[in-house]
């Protein structure tokens, strides 16, 4: 019996090397290992052996069973391992092939750069004030310390819908309406769409946004002003954006300032883009003027607060280098995809 | 306004500072400089040379070949000109220069001799035989004898002359002068300035025995000056005057008219002159114009006054619109010999309105409707006399009338040093604040601690103005820059502003770009897009004042503009355009009430292959994705902008919130678009009170899922959402979710007929479904299918 067990093993050895396939292998493991293979009938003739013998012959069986087995199994991994590799070579794709993507949209320029502002703001604890487009002379102007007849106005060419009633020519109307409703401590920003008689050209557009800002405190003062707006400036512009504050005239704040950035182009030697003089013209603002805060039943003796307004569209246009104004509002997919 | 630079010399000292130190202080100082241009910018190069000898050119009959020294070097110059002659000094624009209008001159060969240069004309100069005090004679430009050699040509002719450009802000009246510029500039590089008092003699004769001048309305008249000069000489100015009009935009015209225009200049003071001959019964009144009353304009046009409008006058007509415009029939002309000056302060409102009134704003009138100074009268009127006296074009005729209408009283503002640190958040003495007001000749006084600006000032009232005297001067930009401090204030978005960003995020995530429109359009859209005459969109907002008919009203529905954007899109070659906006439409209410502005999200696409289902899909997309629940899409037929089998109006609790559907054929011809198109309206209010903002968690289900497919044939105008409403009836609790998978019209279903195939699954929270139970359910959607939609199961 003995002799069998190493003549099965040896010929099984022969046969698990000519062996060339998975099913080849599958034959051999009936052959010998299954329920009518040639070493289970070994095994079953095993009761007629001595109670000495048995367990000799038993662990010499179990020992080959036990071989072949394994064998099987690791030639049949290697074997699917080749097959795999076969066809995971056959299955190779070509990478570079485009991505089958689902096509996105875009938020417009202005709204991105207004997000970028609003979520700026928002962080120095303003809120976002909402207003009409279409305004009263009173809060466009009256209340803005612009009364009628005032040389102001002429700066400010409006559209009128009656003798009282206008298309907002700037933000700044809601500055009255967010004073008349809270009381301080007051910040909001106020984005919004403006109208100003303007005919259409590269730079100038009948209708176009601004962001106002209004804070309003006890003890807030023009350092304070100048402090925001720099923040701010910065965290549209980088924290490297130099600017200026020089003198300005708005009827609605006292002092009033413009702040210039310096020329993105040149760095402030003066070219084409900054027209010579170095710097651009980026936003106006003030000291709430005393008048209009006494118009919405604020103190200013006990108060003080600061304003500003920015014009939305150079902001875009000085942050993405546009160079025309009505590509804005003419809303070609090749354009409003770029951003 | 334009000054010359070196004007400012006669008030203050600028000596030493260049163009661009002068620009930087200016604009921080609060005069902000526009530009500073140099008059002679374009000339290069261009040299004072003494002709040394003249020899005949060889090769021609007309041209000479001379030498010329430039002191640092003899030039060998061919020329033409027929007045050359030794030892003349003259203009030589040497090798590489170059003079006005690009002209660039370079050594060259003339008939085969070499020319290092040219020498030059007046012409050639760019100058005017104005600009030289002598008359030139044909050919080159002789200069003195006494002229330097090898000069620049530009100092010889006042030509390195830099113009300063300011922006003058309505506030500041008194800027729009030389003598406001040069006070402002003096106290910018802290240097003295001093206007000097007009020198002048007077004849023994005296102005009252001439004429009288009576003011009628002392509210809009608030001084009237006159001086008059006889033995008037009309003629051209000197060179010195001609250059400084010149150089600030003005144009010479006669010596007497060259004052007044400077006056206007110096002292921002508009005058006027009338010639005596003109004023009949030698009276002058200034009076409200009566109604209808008629004036010839200086530029000869006929102006109908009223009322309002101030006019000065003499016994029998107006002869001139106080400070707007004089009349044509008191003009000077060149043979007036006796001169009558005007120097007035009229009110700034009036003459703003009858200068808008009349569509007539000239230099006198921009400067008076921002506000003059009433003590400014005098000063330029003995100016003009001093200059009626330098040009020696007249004999001024004694004393002066002086009629002081109802002037303002001078403000005195409190000075509250400490108020004024707290407020600019700075820290300086009063001393050194004084020392920033006096050089703007506001009065300081430290013992009643009182301010009292000077009347050129007007826009001096408060403390607040004081306060940006002192920062202008001070410095803005050492101002600190500080963070807000005071009591914490928290930012957010509101719920709204979330909604519509979120909203905005998941249309372009689903392919679509936003875009921006105008919110003013034509009234002639509503014709475009179908609607009848009485549809309620057509009760528009109107400009009075439009750019164009076709920006005259404020649009009423979203729909247009977005058809004219996609109208844009394809008309420029773009394959498809998913767009959105987020806007407002307007509608009117009642006459001098504010519109209601909703706001509306619209949305538009086309593109070669889309359905319906595709704008339907984004917004329900959109819905999930906002959590908004309870929105119905319902059949719409009678919407004339759509298709009337392709459009659906959504609805929430029985209330319309939007629309959506194929635009009609029609509708997209008349917007030139060539692909059928889809457009949906929303209104923004009312899908955001459909979000459902009290979500909770619901367990996952435990137990298993049952899954049926049903297929059933019925009408072809059955609507699928009934069959599933019919279902969903049916079934109880159980049924978890219906999917449409086929719905197929043709050969193999009677015609007519279409067949429709759903997969339902059934699932119960809390128990494995026996098939049983499902049956039933099963069974009994079967059957009212049958009953409530006459279908056939297959």
């Amino acid at each position: 019996m003995k002799e069998q067990l190493s003549e099965i093993k040896k010929v099984a050895e022969e046969h698990l090397k000519k062996a060339q396939s998975v099913d080849a292998l599958e034959e051999l493991r009936v052959k010998y290992l299954g329920k009518k293979g040639e070493l289970t009938a070994i095994l079953k003739g095993m009761g007629a052996l001595s109670a000495e013998e048995r367990p000799k012959i038993g662990a010499l069986a179990n020992e080959v069973r036990e071989f072949l087995s394994n064998e099987i199994d690791q030639k049949k991994a290697e074997m699917a391992k080749i097959l795999r590799d076969a066809k995971l070579k056959s299955e190779m794709i070509d990478i570079t092939m485009p991505g089958k993507k689902q096509e996105i949209g875009n938020l417009h320029p202005l709204t991105k750069v207004l997000n970028e502002f609003t979520d700026a703001v928002i962080g120095m604890g303003f809120q976002i004030a909402e207003g009409p487009d279409v305004e009263t002379d009173y809060y466009n102007f009256e209340a803005l310390n612009i009364p009628k007849n005032h040389p102001a106005r002429d700066t400010q060419d409006s559209f009128y819908i009656e003798d009282n009633i206008v298309l907002r020519t700037q933000t700044s109307p809601m500055q009255i309406r967010v004073m008349e409703n809270t009381k301080p401590p007051i910040r909001v920003i106020a984005p919004g769409m403006v109208y100003r008689s303007d005919s259409v050209d590269a730079t100038h557009s009948p209708i176009f946004h601004q962001i106002e800002g209004l804070v309003v405190d006890k003890g807030i003062t023009m350092a304070d002003l100048k402090g925001t707006l720099e923040a701010l400036i910065k965290s549209i512009y980088g924290n490297d954006a130099v600017c200026r504050f020089r003198p300005h005239h708005f009827p609605f704040t006292e002092p009033s300032l413009e702040a210039d950035r310096q020329c993105f182009s040149c760095g402030g030697k003066g070219c084409s883009v900054c027209k010579g003089e170095g710097w651009i013209e980026i936003l106006g603002g003030g000291m709430v003027h005393p008048k209009v805060l006494k118009n919405c039943g604020i103190d200013p003796e006990i108060y003080s607060g600061f304003a500003f307004g920015i014009g939305l569209e150079r902001l875009v246009m000085g942050r993405y280098g546009i160079n025309d104004i009505r590509l804005f509002f003419e809303n070609d997919v090749k354009f409003l995809k770029q951003f | 306004m334009k000054v010359p630079m070196s004007w400012f010399n006669d008030y203050t000292d600028i000596s030493g500072i260049t163009p661009k130190e002068y620009n930087d202080a200016l604009t921080m100082s609060g005069s902000k400089v526009e530009t500073i241009e140099n008059m002679g910018e374009s000339i290069q190069n261009v040299v004072t040379g003494k002709i040394l000898e003249i020899e005949k050119h060889p090769d021609s009959d007309h041209m000479v070949i001379c030498k010329v020294d430039v002191k640092d070097e003899i030039l060998q110059i061919v020329t033409g000109a027929p007045n050359v002659k030794v030892g003349q000094i003259v203009p030589v624009a040497k090798n590489d220069s170059y003079l006005p209008n690009g002209v660039h001159i370079k050594t060259g060969k003339l008939r085969g001799v070499e020319s290092q240069g040219m020498l030059c004309s007046h012409e050639e100069l760019g100058l005017s035989e104005a600009d030289l005090s002598w008359t030139p004679e044909y050919g080159i430009l002789v200069l003195p004898e006494n002229t330097e050699i090898g000069i620049d040509i530009k100092d010889i002719f006042g030509l390195n002359e830099n113009v300063v450009e300011f922006e003058i802000t309505s506030n500041r009246p008194d800027c729009f002068s030389v003598i406001g510029l040069a006070r402002e500039t003096a106290a910018t590089f802290k240097k003295p300035f001093s206007v000097p008092k007009p020198k002048f003699s007077e004849n023994s004769e005296n102005i009252t025995d001439t004429i009288s001048v009576t003011v009628e309305n002392p509210d809009k008249c608030l001084r009237y000056c006159a001086r008059m000069v006889k033995n008037v000489k009309i003629g051209p100015s000197p060179a010195w005057l001609v250059h400084r009009l010149k150089a600030s935009g003005i144009r010479s015209i006669n010596n007497v008219v060259d004052i007044t225009n400077y006056i206007l200049l110096e002292y921002g003071q508009p005058m006027h002159a009338f010639d005596l001959r003109h004023l009949s019964g030698g009276k002058i009144v200034v009076r409200n114009a009566k109604d209808g009353e008629i004036i010839k304009t200086l530029d000869e046009q006929d102006r109908v006054l009223n009322s309002n409008d101030l006019v000065i006058a003499d016994s029998e007509k107006a002869v001139a619109i106080a400070g707007v415009m004089g009349g044509f029939n008191s003009e000077i002309e060149d043979d007036t010999t006796t001169v009558i000056f005007e120097s007035a302060t009229f009110d700034a409102v009036s003459v703003r309105l009858t200068a808008q009134k009349s569509g007539l704003r000239t230099e006198s009138s921009a400067r008076f409707e921002k506000g003059l100074d009433p003590n400014n009268t005098v000063p330029a009127i003995e100016r003009a006399a001093e200059l009626i006296e330098l040009l020696g074009c007249g004999e001024n005729v004694g004393g002066m009338i002086d009629i002081k209408g109802n002037i303002k009283p001078q403000n005195v503002i409190k000075f509250r040093p400490d108020k004024i640190n707290a407020f600019l958040g700075i820290d300086i003495s009063k001393e050194e604040m004084a020392e920033y007001l006096k050089p703007l000749e506001i009065k300081v006084d430290m013992d009643k601690m009182e301010l009292t600006p000077p009347s050129f000032r007007p826009d001096l009232e408060a403390e607040a103005d004081i306060a940006e005297e002192i920062a202008r001067f001070y410095g803005y930009n050492n101002i600190p820059n500080t963070l807000i401090s005071g009591e914490s204030t928290k930012g957010f978005y509101s719920p709204k502003q979330i909604f519509k960003k979120n909203l905005a995020n998941l249309l372009t995530a689903q392919g679509l770009n936003e875009i921006f429109s105008f919110t003013f359009t034509t009234p002639t859209v509503f014709d475009k897009l179908n609607l009848p005459k009485d549809s309620p969109l057509r009760n528009t907002l109107k400009l009075r004042n439009p750019l164009g008919e076709d920006t005259s009203v404020m649009r009423t529905t979203t729909i247009g503009t977005m058809l004219d954007m996609l109208s844009y899109n394809y008309n420029h070659k773009n394959e498809s355009a998913y767009l959105f906006e987020e806007c407002k439409v307007f509608i009117p209410k009642n006459a001098g009430e504010l519109p209601d502005e909703p706001e509306k999200l619209a949305i538009g696409m086309y593109k070669k292959g889309i359905d319906f289902f595709n704008i339907k899909g984004v917004l329900e997309a959109l819905f999930d994705g906002l959590n908004i629940k309870g929105i119905a899409f319902e059949r719409l037929t009678d919407n004339p902008i759509f298709h009337p089998g392709r459009a659906a109006k959504l609805t929430a609790n029985g209330e319309t919130v939007g629309v959506v559907g194929e635009i009609h054929p029609t509708v997209c011809e008349n917007f030139e678009i060539g692909l059928p198109c889809y457009v949906a309206e929303l209104d923004i209010e009312k899908i955001f009170s459909c979000v459902d903002d009290n979500v909770k968690y619901k367990a996952l289900p435990k137990f298993p899922a049952a899954e049926r497919d049903i297929a059933v044939l019925v009408d072809k105008e059955t609507a699928v959402g009934e069959l599933e409403a019919t279902m969903i009836k049916a079934s109880g609790e159980i049924l978890e979710d219906i999917k449409l998978f086929d719905v197929y019209e043709g050969d193999r279903v009677p015609e007519g007929k279409k067949s429709v195939a759903f997969a339902l699954k059934f699932r119960a929270a809390d128990r494995s479904l026996a098939s049983e139970e499902i049956n039933r359910v099963f069974n009994k959607i079967v059957k009212d299918l049958e009953y409530k939609n006459k279908a056939q199961l297959r």
